[in-house]
Parts: structure tokens; C-alpha cells; sequence
């Protein structure tokens, strides 16, 4: 069917080569810059969130002191437990923030080009839909993610820095060291950078790939035909057969493919959200998001402005 | 998709066609927006495409630019837009609308952002052309008036090197200095001979001296096309003297109507020195010529063509 395309007349090829050839991936960078200055509320709203944090945090150091002195007669594990405690607050907080960002994101991304007619234009320009739908899928995938996490890491070291000068200034400097032992920052980052990735980035890329289909197709309401289709189905089964297999079955998934994650907390050690890695669910949810994908690129191919 | 494979013409042509339809149609359901259309653009023209209002301008231009599929035989510099649109796009702009430009984004990073993704975009001179207007690089675009986006899409147009630019009424709901601007810039700044402009408008008067082709489009259809050259030969009105005009009519005129008292006749191919004996001759406008062409059509009153076309109110 292509046969045609060398039949080219020479004057189209030779009159004006390209000045620059473009690799691949420029038009992927400019168009994750484009979602960021479009969207600037992926790192505002995380940033708020730890903000707010951090206020509720200063005045609670006021009690800093007393509280370590009390900590200080517990056993080590309830000891550890009690000094980590605001620092994964913090984390799961900023986890929370981050997540209701992607899934909004998500919901606008291929919806709010065609509400406001600018496709028209992004389609005016050489960026194909794949590159476009791709460029928005990373967005909750990988960038809100790294967002999640650089703001988590400064949010907590701000915390740790914070403490140790309310506790140098109070009457002695030994609960600092107390402080530092138990509160192994970089051991937390490093589980929270796994666990933001592999959960929160790609265990979860189907819902997100899904929340990207329904936006490239709704023409309104996109927020109701991502959760009715489930709703329908989980009610049809319950009044059927009197079962709730398939809610079970997804809340399993999303929990992370096995009880292992979700049983340890939001910390498990790295090597459980690895190993998490080579089980089917986890690829066959790979697919699903594939395949939502493809399904939002050629919707956006056919559609225009609504 | 069903593209004929239709055999290529062994020999090259002289002039490189832009644009080749062949039985291009298109139906939405039932309602069929291109009929076969048939049409030949050439390298170094500026193509006006003229219809009223639901006769498929959009969707020709559409599938030209492979936003839409279609049936039948369509091929843009040489490629076909649908299967290979991401490679046409680098040597064809478009103003599909006005008011498309995101309002949220800023003018600085709305030239960085076609600077990074476009391999034919000047960005320079996208920063010339907006230092002859208003446009601050730090406003946003929703801070603009419509006129000034205008500008803008344009100055951001100007600047890709690009082989054909199709613009679909670029210039609706624009006061009357920014459109003659519109065409004044696109002429001077950016057309020359390697270029080809098709453009789609229902301001017919501020076109007729921009255009070099002109064609009409009416349900799905190709019902008149000439160059601006041939209509100037071809088309002349006549203001005809009352007492002749029952000898203009017998010149079998495509078309009269009644101005200021007088009988206004159009004529297509009547010998000029004939005519002036009869009245004061003068080259039609595009507008007179679409309600002659239109009114003549079975089914068609004038006057329906005339309220549906605003241009040629008057």
C-alpha cells in the first residue's frame, strides 16, 4: 500500500533536506517538559503536602525532647519504632499527595487537549501520537515518582536536621546520637525509591494506562467511566453468584502482588519488591497497560476536539 | 483503509503536484462529506477553497493533513497523510482554527517548545516577526487578545520551513487590520514559488488578490475550479444600460442581479469588445462569481447560497 511513497518527486527530497535530524527521543524530552509547565501542580501539590507537613512537624519538636526522654526506657525495636514513626508519616503522606495527582493527571491528560481544541495544534506539529500518549503514560510512571521521592528526601532530612537542633538546645546532646542511629535516612531513601518505582510506578501503570484510555475516549465525566465499568462488574458478580472474586482479585494485585508487601508495611526491604518483580501478575499487569496504551494512541489518532 | 492502487503516471510531470486526489470521499455515518473529489495542486500555488458552510472544507483539508481517514486515491507531497503522517508533518504547517494555541502555556515556552520537537522551525525569526507586534514573550497565551494569537500562530507558522501550509479560516472573527495584516505577512514574509498555501475562508474579498487558484466546493463535490489568471480572462460583469438589456441577455449571461438600480450581468468566455457597448465592464469578484456558479446549480436558489455565505452578503 506504501508502494508509492519512493515515487516521491526528487524536488521534495533534495530541494530541502532536514537542517537538523532529530533523534527519537528530543520530542519525548519536550513533551514530558510541556506536561511539567502545563501541569505544574505535579510538584506543587507534593510540595504543599510536605509544606504543610513540615509546619505540623516544627511544632511538634515543642514536645521533642520530653518524647525522646520517654522513648529512651522502651526496648530498641519500640524505640525505633517510635523515633521512625514521623518519617514515614511524612513519606506516606507525600505517597498519598502524589498518587491523587497521577490518577488526576491521568484523567485530564488526553481530555483536556481536546476540551480546549489544542490538539489541533500539537497535531499540527511532527510529534506522532505514540510519542504524545508515551510521553503522558511517564508522567505518573516515572516522574511523579521522582517527584515523590526528592520531595520525601528533603521533607525527611529537613525533619532529621530540625530535631537535632531542638535536641542540641535542650538539656543534653545525647538523644542526637539516639536520633541519628535509629533514623537511618539514606537505608529509607533507597527502600522508598524501590518502593515508589516498582509499586507505586509500574505495579500500578495499568490503572494508569487505563485512566489514559478513558480520558483519550470520554467526551465528559471521565472520572465516572473509569470506575463504573469495575463497579458494574464487581455488582453483577456479587448479585450473580454471590461472590467478590474479581475485587479481591485486583485489590490482591494492586497490593502488590502478594501479601509479602503489603504485610511489612510501606518499607519492606528491597529485595521484596524485587523479587515481586518476577511474578506473572506483575507482567501480566504490564500488559494490560500496554494494551490500554495502544488503545489511547490510536484513539487519539482518530479523534479531535469534542 | 481502501487505497486503490491506482497506476503512476510513467513519466514525471513538469510542475510537481502538492496535492492529488482521486475519487477522495469521505461519509460520517450517512452523510457523505466528500463525494469523489478529484484535485491537482501545484508546487508554488495559493489555493483558496471556497464553499459554504457544511460543504467538506474541513474534512478535505482534514485528510490532507491525515487527521482523518478516508476512501479513495490521496497523495501530499507524494506521501499518504494517513499511514504516514508523522513524517508528512514535518513539511506541512497548519492553522486549523484560530484560538487552537494552548491558552495556559507562555509565548517563551511555546517557541522553545516547537524549537525542540520541530527540525524545520526557525527560531529566530520567530522572534522577528513577533518583535513587530505586541506580543510580550512573557505573557501567556490566555493574557492575549484573539488577534494577537493570531499573530502569534502565525509568527510560530512563518518560521517552520515548510513545503505547504493549509490554513482553515485563519482569519474568522479577526477585526478588519488584523486580517489584511494575515495576508499581508503571509505574502511578503513567507510565500515564494517552492511554497504552496490552501487555504480555506469565508472572507472571499481580502483572498481574490492573494489567491493564484481558486476552487469552489459544494456538497462534497468540486464544482468550479480556474486559476485567478484564467478568471480574470474568462469572467467579466457588465453594468448594463437599461435600454440593452434585453441584447446583454441574449448573450446568455451565467448570471444577473439587480444593484442600485441597475442590471448587473455576468458573462464566462463572451468577447470583451462586444461587451462594451453594452455597459461599463469590470472583473467580478470572487463572491459574485460563487453565487453565479452556486445559483446555477439545480437546487440551489441563489438566494439560499447567498444566506449561507456570508462573504457574499452585501
Amino acid at each position: 500500500m506504501n508502494s508509492q511513497s519512493n515515487a516521491m518527486p526528487e524536488s521534495f527530497d533534495s530541494q530541502r533536506i532536514a537542517p537538523a535530524v532529530l533523534s527519537e527521543t528530543r520530542p519525548m524530552y519536550w513533551s514530558v517538559r510541556r506536561e511539567l509547565w502545563e501541569n505544574r501542580w505535579i510538584y506543587v501539590a507534593p510540595l504543599a503536602a510536605a509544606a504543610v507537613y513540615l509546619f505540623g512537624f516544627l511544632i511538634s519538636l515543642i514536645r521533642l525532647p520530653h518524647k525522646m526522654r520517654a522513648l529512651s526506657t522502651l526496648d530498641p525495636a519500640h524505640q525505633r519504632a517510635g523515633v521512625t514513626m514521623p518519617y514515614e508519616f511524612a513519606a506516606g503522606l507525600i505517597m498519598v499527595t502524589t498518587l491523587i495527582v497521577a490518577v488526576f493527571y491521568c484523567l485530564d491528560a488526553l481530555h483536556g487537549e481536546r476540551r480546549d481544541r489544542s490538539i489541533l495544534f500539537w497535531k499540527s506539529l511532527p510529534v506522532s501520537d505514540t510519542t504524545t500518549v508515551l510521553s503522558k503514560a511517564s508522567i505518573p510512571i516515572v516522574v511523579v515518582q521522582l517527584v515523590a521521592f526528592a520531595v520525601t528526601f528533603a521533607t525527611q532530612w529537613i525533619m532529621l536536621l530540625l530535631s537535632s537542633v531542638v535536641l542540641l538546645g535542650s538539656d543534653s546532646g545525647l538523644s542526637v546520637a539516639t536520633l541519628w542511629t535509629q533514623v537511618s535516612l539514606f537505608q529509607m531513601s533507597l527502600m522508598l525509591l524501590g518502593h515508589l518505582l516498582i509499586m507505586h510506578g509500574l505495579w500500578y501503570a495499568p490503572i494508569y494506562a487505563w485512566l489514559l484510555l478513558v480520558s483519550a475516549w470520554a467526551r465528559r465525566a471521565a472520572f465516572l467511566w473509569a470506575v463504573l465499568p469495575w463497579l458494574a462488574i464487581f455488582a453483577v458478580e456479587k448479585v450473580a453468584f454471590n461472590t467478590s472474586h474479581f475485587a479481591t482479585m485486583l485489590g490482591h494485585h494492586f497490593a502488590g502482588g502478594g501479601q509479602a508487601v503489603a504485610s511489612r508495611g510501606m518499607s519492606p526491604i528491597i529485595g521484596v519488591q524485587l523479587s515481586s518483580l518476577s511474578s506473572p501478575g506483575f507482567w501480566i499487569g504490564l500488559a494490560f497497560a500496554a494494551i490500554f496504551l495502544a488503545g489511547a494512541v490510536r484513539l487519539r489518532r482518530y479523534q479531535g476536539p469534542i | 483503509m481502501m487505497v486503490a492502487a491506482l497506476p503512476i503516471t510513467a513519466q514525471p510531470v513538469a510542475a510537481h503536484p502538492v496535492i492529488e486526489a482521486r475519487g477522495l470521499r469521505k461519509a460520517f455515518g450517512t452523510t457523505i462529506a466528500l463525494d469523489g473529489i478529484d484535485l491537482r495542486i501545484d508546487e508554488g500555488r495559493i489555493v483558496g477553497l471556497i464553499g459554504p458552510n457544511g460543504a467538506g472544507k474541513t474534512t478535505a483539508l482534514n485528510a490532507i493533513l491525515g487527521l482523518t481517514p478516508y476512501q479513495g486515491e490521496l497523495r501530499v507531497l507524494g506521501r499518504d497523510p494517513w499511514t504516514e503522517r508523522d513524517q508528512l508533518m514535518r513539511d506541512v504547517s497548519f492553522i486549523a482554527d484560530v484560538a487552537v494555541l494552548p491558552r495556559w502555556i507562555k509565548v517563551s515556552q511555546l517557541l522553545e517548545y516547537v524549537a525542540g520537537v520541530h527540525p524545520r522551525f526557525d527560531r529566530a525569526k520567530a522572534e522577528g516577526f513577533l518583535a513587530k507586534t505586541n506580543i510580550q514573550s512573557r505573557s501567556k497565551v490566555r493574557e492575549l487578545s484573539k488577534g494577537m494569537v493570531t499573530q502569534l500562530h502565525l509568527a510560530l507558522v512563518m518560521a517552520i520551513d515548510a513545503k505547504l501550509l493549509v490554513l482553515d479560516e485563519p482569519t474568522l472573527g479577526l477585526d478588519i487590520l488584523y486580517r489584511k495584516q494575515f495576508y499581508d505577512s503571509l505574502l511578503t514574509d513567507y510565500f515564494d514559488r517552492s511554497r504552496t498555501i490552501v487555504v480555506t475562508t469565508h472572507q472571499v474579498e481580502e483572498v481574490q488578490h492573494v489567491l493564484t487558484d481558486l476552487m469552489f466546493i459544494d456538497r462534497g463535490r468540486i464544482v468550479f475550479g480556474c486559476s485567478m489568471d484564467e478568471f480574470e480572462l474568462r469572467y467579466v460583469e457588465v453594468m448594463v444600460r437599461p435600454e440593452q438589456v434585453a441584447a446583454a441577455r441574449a448573450l446568455k449571461p451565467m448570471h444577473e442581479r439587480q444593484a442600485l438600480g441597475r442590471s448587473i450581468l455576468l458573462f464566462d468566455r463572451v468577447d470583451r469588445q462586444q461587451l462594451t457597448a453594452l455597459g461599463e465592464l469590470r472583473t467580478p469578484s470572487i463572491a459574485d462569481l460563487f453565487v453565479a456558479v452556486m445559483g446555477n446549480k439545480p437546487g440551489n436558489q441563489a438566494g439560499e447560497a447567498r444566506g449561507n455565505y456570508e462573504g457574499v452578503a452585501r
